[in-house]
Parts: structure tokens; C-alpha cells; sequence
């Protein structure tokens, strides 16, 4: 074995010295400009962590792929919901007059939107594509108010990083950050393929986000909570799909 | 005599290892990911109201998906997808720079361009014959590689490698809405689904043949030299 000169030795510092500080300079910058999922800790996370980054880096302001009317699905899949309870049984009845959408958090002015105030908000369609994680996929026009729309309304603090929405179903909520939420596409959707949004596809209220998989666009939407620390909801992991085992940002 | 005796450099051996470790992940992760939707589609959209192109006859670990068995699969799809593309990272960065390194040191130069003399019908054809036969590899291939062998490798590492990447990649939500060609020219993102899952098929399969060959020249004399990058003279 030969030694290493005493130039190797310098060589090697230099390098090792260099590297650590790229790291942190690095994890400095990422923090800043909002690099880092809320589920980046763990064995996964450098992995999780690349793929956030690159995309924010990359997508920030990019637009989800439109498509033809005659490329909407004839057959769309619903899914399956766990049942809604007497609750939800009780305001359908009553044609979701009952239904509110509360608005709180870093916000100006928090308050609360019925489904008429949100019908008559400006609206926007989009005929985009809903993927889910298992692999499959459907094309459907979806018509809402711009989620941008409504935290313009309610006026959000300038130093918000999240959004947090909560579902009629209690133990599903989700979180995005304010590229996804800004996001022109991302809506607040109340119709479906021109009709009003079906209850099996998340009606009256259904979240939509159209650059990530179809788990972000929650159904049943009821709550929407501004954050600049979206870490102290839940166990800190962003949403209830990490701590379910899946990723919180499904953009891939 | 100890420079003649190395046989790969260190870059090789390092990416050869981290490349095995991340596809074997990539490769266990996919098929539980597939197992939660066996079907395949093609064109833009397809689910379980959709004709399929093809489906694999096994069970389903979503109870919505109707296979014919009454068994439903185990799901395992969180880990899944979260191993899947943090070995997809390492996949990706580990051949950028084999491909990087690698060309600036003349490596693929050197040892796995096919010179103008392997490429004649002859040699080829000979070369061939010579595996048709299974005739075991003569010493001067502990130094070298023939010419099948070097055609191999530099598909997986410029072919297909670059299209598994892109065909995962095409799946992406956020990915494709900043680059829409990379899914458009495929024919939609069911098609670079399917296209995914087929391409892992011949990865796999060049996995079989690149292990036979292995054990065919000596399993633990070639997996010596891959590791600690030195080969004994015959």
C-alpha cells in the first residue's frame, strides 16, 4: 500500500471541505426557496426530496395538458368512497343548501362560502386527465371557482406556504403549496362533464389539481386552512397520505 | 506485471454495483405497483370500464379490478412508490455520470465501440456461431469483450436504459405539463404505461442472458474482476 503524500491529504480535505459546504449551502438555498416536501425526512426522503425540487424547479408555473371534447371519457371511474355518514345523507337530501366551505388560517378576512356564493363566483373548465396511482386514468371537463379566486377573496398573508383542505371524510385531508395552489387550473370544481359534480366523483365540492394524481383532488371539500408551517398539522408529514405510506407530493 | 492485471476501472465497478442495486429495486417495486392494476391500455386513458390491450392473468391488490380470481393482493403500493423513484434517482444520476466520466476517459472508445474489423459480416457471424455452440469464451475475453457483447451493452446503456427513463418519466403528471411532446409522440400516457412495463420485459430478459453468460464464463472469476477490478491471467 502506498501512503498518501502529504499533497494527497490537502487534495482530499479540500474536496471533503468543499462537499460538506456545497451540501449546506445547498439545503440553505432549498429550504429558502421552498425545496423541501414536509415529508422529506426518513429512508425515502432524498428521494422525495430530488423529485419536489426538480419539479418545482422546473414546473412551477407549467400547465396541465387540455384535451378535446371528443377525448372526454364515456366512461369515467368513480372510485370508491367509504360511507359519508347520516350527516352528509342529511344535507343531500336538502340539494347541499346546508353545505359550507370555511375559509381560516393566515387569511385577512376569514369566513365561510355556500355552494350558491361559489356557483356564482367566476368559474373556469378545463377538460384535463385524473390519474390515479394504481395506474388508471380517465379524461373529464371539470367547471369550479379558481382556488386562486377564493384566497384573493379572503386576502392571504403574504408569507403563506401551504394550503390545507379537509374533507367531509374525517380522516382524509391534504395539503399543496402556493405554486399548486395559485395554479391557474387548480379548482374548486362543482360540475362535472357539463352537469353537476356527481356525489360518487366528489360532489358537491371536489378539489381539483391537475398536475398531480387524483388522490390530491380530495373530495367533499368543507375546510380550507392557510399555513406558512403546514408541519404542525396532523404528524407533520404534509397530509394524511404520507402518514397512509404515500408520498405527499404526487407529481412525481 | 500489476498494471496488466486490472480489468475494470473504478467508475465501472461503482456504477456496475449502484446501477444492480437500483434496478433490482426499480424492478421488485414496479411489479407490486403493477400488481395494484394488472391491465394495460393503450392511448391516452383506460380503466376498468375500458377495453384492455392485454392484462396479466394474477391477482389484483385492489378489490375494484376484476380479475376472476376471488383473492385480493396485499397493498403495497406506499413503499413502492416511494422506493421506486428514489431508485429511479439513483439510476439516473449513477448513468449520468458513467456516461459523463466515461466519455471524457475514452471508455466506451476503448472498450466498447466495436472496431471496423468486429463489425465485418464474418467476425460477427463468427462471434454467432461461437454462442450458438456455447462455446465457452477463449482467455483473450478476461481482457476483452466480443462483439455481441459489446452491441449488448451499448443498447442497454444508450437505448434502453433512455427509454425506460422517458417511458417513466412520460407518466408523470407534473413532468409532462411542462414537456408534453415526451407523452404526445408516445401516443398518450396509457401507451408509455404499457410501453414501461414492456421495456422492462427486455431489460429483464437482457439481465437473464447478461447472468448466463456470466456463470458460462466463470461466475466468480468475472464477479472477482467486477469487484475488486482485477483479473488473473489464464
Amino acid at each position: 500500500m502506498s501512503k498518501l503524500t502529504r499533497r494527497q491529504w490537502i487534495a482530499a480535505g479540500a474536496v471533503t471541505a468543499a462537499g460538506a459546504g456545497g451540501l449546506a449551502v445547498a439545503a440553505r438555498l432549498a429550504r429558502r426557496y421552498g425545496l423541501l416536501p414536509p415529508d422529506g425526512g426518513g429512508i425515502y426522503g432524498p428521494g422525495e426530496t430530488l423529485t419536489y425540487a426538480a419539479q418545482r424547479l422546473l414546473t412551477r408555473h407549467s400547465m396541465a395538458r387540455e384535451f378535446s371534447r371528443s377525448q372526454i371519457s364515456a366512461k369515467p371511474l368513480q372510485n370508491e368512497v367509504d360511507p359519508l355518514g347520516e350527516e352528509f345523507a342529511r344535507l343531500q337530501k336538502a340539494g347541499f343548501a346546508g353545505w359550507r366551505l370555511t375559509v381560516d388560517g393566515m387569511v385577512e378576512r376569514p369566513g365561510t362560502f355556500s355552494l350558491a356564493e361559489l356557483r356564482s363566483s367566476p368559474r373556469r373548465s378545463h377538460i384535463t386527465m385524473i390519474q390515479c396511482e394504481e395506474g388508471w386514468s380517465y379524461i373529464a371537463e371539470w367547471t369550479g371557482v379558481p382556488l386562486a379566486h377564493v384566497l384573493q377573496v379572503v386576502g392571504v398573508a403574504p408569507q403563506a406556504t401551504h394550503v390545507v383542505y379537509r374533507s367531509f371524510q374525517k380522516d382524509w385531508w391534504e395539503s399543496m403549496d402556493m405554486a399548486d395552489a395559485l395554479h391557474p387550473q387548480t379548482l374548486l370544481a362543482h360540475e362535472m362533464n357539463g352537469g353537476e359534480l356527481p356525489v360518487g366523483f366528489g360532489g358537491p365540492l371536489r378539489m381539483r389539481v391537475t398536475r398531480q394524481l387524483g388522490y390530491k383532488s380530495v373530495k367533499y371539500i368543507t375546510r380550507i386552512t392557510v399555513t406558512d408551517n403546514v408541519k404542525q398539522f396532523g404528524k407533520g408529514l404534509g397530509s394524511a397520505a404520507p402518514e397512509a405510506g404515500y408520498a405527499w407530493f404526487a407529481g412525481i | 506485471m500489476a498494471e496488466a492485471s486490472q480489468r475494470h476501472s473504478l467508475l465501472v465497478r461503482v456504477t456496475h454495483w449502484l446501477t444492480t442495486v437500483a434496478f433490482l429495486a426499480l424492478l421488485v417495486s414496479g411489479l407490486e405497483i403493477v400488481v395494484s392494476h394488472p391491465r394495460f391500455y393503450w392511448g391516452e386513458v383506460g380503466n376498468i370500464n375500458t377495453r384492455p390491450l392485454f392484462h396479466l392473468p394474477i391477482p389484483a391488490s385492489r378489490h375494484l379490478v376484476p380479475t376472476g380470481y376471488g383473492y385480493v393482493m396485499p397493498d403495497q403500493n406506499g413503499w413502492s412508490r416511494y422506493l421506486h423513484f428514489q431508485s429511479a434517482w439513483v439510476l439516473v444520476l449513477t448513468g449520468l455520470v458513467y456516461v459523463g466520466i466515461g466519455m471524457f476517459r475514452g471508455h466506451f472508445r476503448r472498450d466498447l465501440f466495436p472496431t471496423r474489423s468486429d463489425l465485418s459480416g464474418k467476425r460477427v457471424m463468427a462471434s454467432i456461431r461461437e454462442h450458438l455452440r456455447f462455446q465457452r469464451p477463449g482467455p483473450e475475453e478476461v481482457w476483452s469483450y466480443n462483439v455481441l457483447q459489446r452491441l449488448a451493452y451499448l443498447g442497454i446503456i444508450f437505448v434502453g436504459f433512455p427509454l425506460i427513463v422517458w417511458t417513466g418519466l412520460a407518466m408523470s403528471p407534473s413532468f409532462v405539463s411542462e414537456f408534453p411532446a415526451t407523452v404526445n409522440v408516445l401516443g398518450g400516457q396509457q401507451s408509455a404505461r404499457t410501453l414501461h412495463f414492456l421495456l422492462t420485459g427486455a431489460l429483464v430478459l437482457f439481465l437473464l442472458v447478461h447472468l448466463l453468460m456470466v456463470i458460462w464464463a466463470g461466475f466468480w472469476s468475472r464477479v472477482r474482476a467486477m469487484i475488486t477490478g482485477r483479473a488473473e491471467a489464464r
